[in-house]
C-alpha cells in the first residue's frame, strides 16, 4: 500500500508531531501527550486531522436505492441534511467497514465515509452493484480531493460557532449544515468519535490550511488520543475490533445490531444475519474493565480459568479513569456484566470484569 | 527533536543510563527513550536484593502505546527501586535522569564497556 500524506503533513511537522502509519496514510499519532490531547477533549476541546477518512459521493436518481441495497441501516430515512451510522456487509452478512452516510443537505446525492483505506475498493463496490442491477446512479471516491477534520469536547459548539458563516448550535446529533469557513465551503455536522459533543468538518482538500488555521489556539489531537478516546466511549475500530480477514464479525456480535434494519427490504448480508438472529450469536463482544497493574492488548487470550473463552481486540490505559480497559469478544456465556474473568498479560494472568462496553457513561456513575 | 544526553552519564545501546558517581550505581532510561514510549503508565521493579547480570531484563515499562523491558546496563544487587516511580509512572516521562530513576544496584563490574554521551547520541 502506498503511503499517502495529508494536505497538513508539513503543518503537522511544523507542530513537532509524531507520525504513523493507519490505513496506509502518515498521518499525526501525537503532538503532545496523549494524556494532554486526551485531557483537552474531555475536559475543552480539541482538533484532529482525519483527512485519512475516505470519502465516497453517490448521486443519481438511484443513489439512495444504490445505497440502501449495500448498507444494513434504511437510507430512505435520510432526510436532506441527516447522517447515520451504519455497516457495509459481505453476504455472509460480516462486516466490511462501517460508515457515516450523509444526504447533502444542500443538493441531490450522499456523501458516506468509509474508513481509513477503503474509499476505492468501497467505490468500485457500489459501481458494480449499480452495474448489476441497472441502477442509474455515478459514484465517485473523492477521498483525495477531500479534507475533513474534528473538533471535539464539550467547548467544541463554542470554538466551531465562532468560525463558520452561519450558526451550527442548532444542529441536532447527526445532522449537518452547509457553510463557509474564512470563505471555505465546508460541511459541518455534528458527529464523532470520541463520546463529547463536537463536530466533523468536510471540506475540499486543498483549503486544508485555511480550515485547520482556522482553529489555531485549539490542542491539535493524534491518532493516539483518538483511540483512547473512542475506546473510553466503547466505539469500534474498523480494522482491530471488526475485520473481514483478521477479525470477521457479524454486527450481532460486534454489538451494532441497532444498525442493522430488518424491516427494510433487501440489503448484502440480509439472509445471513436474519438466521443468525434466530439461533443467537456464539460470541459477542464485551467491555473488559482490567482490576491489575497492566493492559490487555490486541489479540490478548481472555479466560476462565484454565479455559481460553474470547480475546482481547482493543487495550489501553484509560486517562479519565486510570484503569486498564479494553473491549473482545466472549462465548455468549461469559458477556454478562460482573462476570470475573481473566486476561493472559505477556506471561501472567491478570484478573478482568465483564462491564458495559460504554464506559465513559457506566464508569462515570460508579464513581 | 533534541533530546536530553548528559555528559556525566553512561549509556546502554537499549537507551538505559548508569550513574557511578554514587557508591551504588543509580540506573534509568534515556529522554529518548521516554519519548519513544509516550504516557508511562505502569513501571514494574525488581525486589531489593535481587542478583542482575549485564544486559540481563530486569523491569518493564508499559506506556499507552507499547510494552518495553528494560535491561540492566551493568551486572550487580539492587540495593534500591524507585517507589515514588512504580506510584507516579509519569516521573519517567517528566525527568528520565531525576525523580525518575529506577533502581540503584551495588555492581560486581565497571561501567567501561558502556557509551558515553556523544557515543550514545549517535545511535539514537
Amino acid at each position: 500500500m502506498t503511503s499517502h500524506k495529508p494536505p497538513l503533513y508539513r503543518t503537522h511537522r511544523s507542530a513537532g508531531a509524531d507520525f504513523t502509519d493507519f490505513g496506509g496514510w502518515e498521518m499525526p499519532a501525537s503532538f503532545d501527550s496523549i494524556r494532554t490531547e486526551h485531557g483537552a477533549v474531555r475536559d475543552a476541546v480539541g482538533r484532529f486531522d482525519i483527512s485519512h477518512m475516505s470519502e465516497v459521493v453517490v448521486r443519481g436518481p438511484d443513489a439512495a436505492a444504490l445505497t440502501n441495497r449495500l448498507t444494513t441501516n434504511d437510507v430512505r430515512e435520510l432526510e436532506p441534511g441527516d447522517a447515520q451510522y451504519s455497516c457495509i456487509l459481505n453476504d455472509e452478512g460480516v462486516i466490511l467497514d462501517d460508515i457515516v452516510v450523509y444526504r447533502y443537505p444542500e443538493r441531490d446525492g450522499y456523501l458516506f465515509v468509509p474508513n481509513a483505506g477503503h474509499g476505492e475498493q468501497m467505490a468500485t463496490r457500489w459501481e458494480e452493484r449499480a452495474s448489476t442491477l441497472e441502477f442509474d446512479a455515478t459514484v465517485e471516491d473523492r477521498t483525495e480531493e477531500t479534507g475533513m477534520l474534528a473538533v471535539q469536547g464539550p467547548d467544541a459548539v463554542e470554538a466551531v460557532e465562532s468560525v463558520t458563516a452561519d450558526s451550527v448550535a442548532d444542529l441536532s446529533q447527526f445532522t449537518a449544515r452547509r457553510t463557509e469557513i474564512d470563505g471555505v465551503s465546508c460541511l459541518v455536522a455534528r458527529t464523532g468519535y470520541t463520546g463529547e459533543d463536537g463536530y466533523e468538518i468536510v471540506f475540499p482538500a486543498a483549503d486544508s490550511e485555511t480550515v485547520w488555521a482556522a482553529f489555531d489556539g485549539i490542542q491539535p489531537c493524534g491518532l493516539g488520543a483518538r483511540d483512547t478516546l473512542r475506546l473510553e466511549a466503547g466505539l469500534l475500530l474498523s480494522g482491530q475490533d471488526f475485520d473481514p480477514d483478521s477479525e470477521p464479525r457479524t454486527p450481532l456480535e460486534a454489538g451494532l445490531g441497532f444498525v442493522v434494519d430488518f424491516e427494510k427490504p433487501s440489503f448484502v448480508g440480509k439472509a445471513a444475519l436474519r438466521e443468525l438472529e434466530e439461533t443467537g450469536v456464539d460470541e459477542q463482544i464485551v467491555g473488559l474493565r482490567i482490576e491489575d497493574r497492566a493492559i490487555a492488548r490486541h489479540g490478548y487470550a481472555i479466560t476462565d480459568g484454565d479455559d481460553e473463552v474470547g480475546h482481547v481486540t482493543s487495550g489501553t490505559m484509560s486517562p479519565t479513569f486510570d484503569v486498564p480497559l479494553a473491549l473482545g469478544y466472549v462465548d455468549t456465556e461469559y458477556a454478562a456484566d460482573g462476570t470475573e474473568l481473566g486476561v493472559e498479560v505477556r506471561n501472567q494472568t491478570v484478573d478482568a470484569t465483564v462491564v458495559d462496553q460504554r464506559f465513559l457513561n457506566t464508569l462515570e456513575a460508579d464513581t | 527533536m533534541d533530546f536530553e544526553i548528559p555528559t556525566e552519564l553512561r549509556y546502554a545501546e537499549s537507551h538505559e543510563w548508569a550513574d557511578e558517581r554514587t557508591d551504588a550505581v543509580r540506573v534509568g532510561v534515556s529522554d529518548f527513550a521516554q519519548d519513544e514510549l509516550g504516557d508511562i503508565v505502569f513501571v514494574e521493579l525488581p525486589a531489593e536484593g535481587a542478583e542482575l547480570g549485564a544486559g540481563e531484563e530486569f523491569g518493564v515499562l508499559e506506556s499507552i502505546k507499547a510494552v518495553s523491558d528494560i535491561y540492566a546496563p551493568v551486572a550487580g544487587t539492587v540495593v534500591a527501586a524507585n517507589e515514588a516511580v512504580v506510584d507516579s509512572p509519569e516521573l519517567v516521562n517528566e525527568d528520565p535522569y531525576g525523580d525518575g530513576w529506577l533502581i540503584e544496584v551495588e555492581p560486581a563490574g565497571d561501567l567501561e564497556h558502556l557509551l558515553d554521551a556523544s557515543a550514545y547520541e549517535e545511535t539514537i
